[in-house]
């Protein structure tokens, strides 16, 4: 009789730990990796902020062939080291800061590569001026404010890269002074001084005093 | 005060004269339209329709020409260096030919002209001690005599 019941619990536990080895077996079939989760975690962030890249990188080189490419560059860079990215800032100034490296390092190759400085895809600032929404305001009003983008667009153009960088993020991007300051690796300090002199030269372009 | 620190005040003093330009009413009017005329293209550009396939089918369709002229010009150059190493070497072996012609008529000349003296010397000989006239053959035989002697 004992033995009986030692074989029927010998089986019962036996039968258990089978239905346990296949529960983990199917949980782990069902259940999310971690790098599963990473990739949806990289996808949403992709899916959030590829706009915002993008419409930085198309302000800053007035090229749409060129802003993409490079906002294709920015995110392939970025899943690459989405591995090494801490969170100690957000992953949009972590994702800009990539897009602004990115586009340094292709206008300096394009400076290397003396006989393509002339063959440029960016667009005339008459062109580029002309995506004014016309909201409800009158035709005066309309060409009055496509004269002052134009201006403004002059002015960006004038600018130096670090300059123009820095003014696009603040009032393009609408960053904070510290988030700037993380994007483009300087001081605050530095950023509020090259965006002074940048405000100052869209100043001088409007007409106004400097 | 290490030169960090002074860098930064001097970004400091350079940033007090710093005036914000939403202060200014033109100013933050222009940045405002500047900002919506950013807005409105990215969003077109961001949203307009791709045309990868016709690119790639552009793209392909070059990279067919740039193929085949490639090739023209790789066969052509080829084909070229070929004939004109033929060419080469027939003028050599037509040259070697023409020299070895040359030679062999020089020799053949030599040959002749040594084989004419010897021959119409003898000849000469021969005609001048043979054609003897009858008549004078028992003087002939005399002198042969005489000249043994």
């Amino acid at each position: 009789m004992r033995i009986l019941e030692a074989a029927v619990n010998s089986g019962a536990v036996r039968a258990s730990t089978w239905v346990m080895a296949a529960g983990t077996a199917l949980k782990a079939m069902t259940m999310p990796t971690a790098g599963d989760i990473a990739a949806e975690e990289f996808s949403r962030v992709v899916e959030r902020h590829r706009p915002q890249i993008f419409r930085f990188l198309l302000s800053s080189t007035r090229d749409v062939d060129l802003a993409e490419t490079l906002t294709q560059e920015c995110f392939l860079k970025a899943h690459r080291n989405w591995s090494s990215f801490r969170g100690e800032s957000s992953a949009m100034t972590w994702l800009m800061r990539i897009a602004i490296n990115l586009q340094k390092d292709h206008w300096r190759n394009r400076r290397m590569q003396f006989w393509r400085t002339t063959r440029t895809n960016s667009v005339d600032l008459d062109e580029a001026s002309e995506w004014l929404p016309s909201g409800e305001s009158s035709v005066e009003q309309q060409l009055l404010a496509r004269e002052r983008v134009k201006q403004v667009w002059t002015a960006v153009k004038g600018l130096s890269e670090r300059q123009r960088t820095v003014f696009l993020l603040r009032y393009v991007e609408e960053q904070e002074l510290s988030e700037i300051a993380t994007a483009t690796g300087l001081s605050e300090g530095t950023v509020k001084a090259h965006l002074s002199r940048a405000v100052g030269r869209v100043r001088l372009e409007l007409g106004g005093k400097r | 005060m290490s030169g960090v620190e002074q860098q930064d005040n001097n970004m400091d003093k350079i940033t007090n004269r710093f005036e914000d330009g939403a202060e200014d009413a033109e100013l933050g009017q222009a940045l405002e339209s500047f900002k919506q005329c950013v807005d409105a293209w990215s969003d077109a550009a961001y949203s307009r329709p791709r045309t990868v396939e016709q690119t790639v089918r552009r793209r392909s369709w070059r990279l067919a020409v740039g193929w085949a002229l490639g090739c023209v010009l790789v066969a052509g150059s080829l084909s070229g260096g070929v004939f004109e190493r033929q060419h080469q070497i027939d003028l050599k072996q037509r040259a070697a030919r023409q020299r070895a012609a040359e030679q062999q008529k020089q020799g053949e000349q030599q040959a002749r002209a040594q084989v004419t003296d010897e021959d119409l010397l003898t000849d000469v000989d021969s005609d001048v001690s043979r054609q003897v006239p009858s008549a004078m053959e028992p003087l002939a035989q005399m002198m042969a005599v005489d000249e043994s002697k």
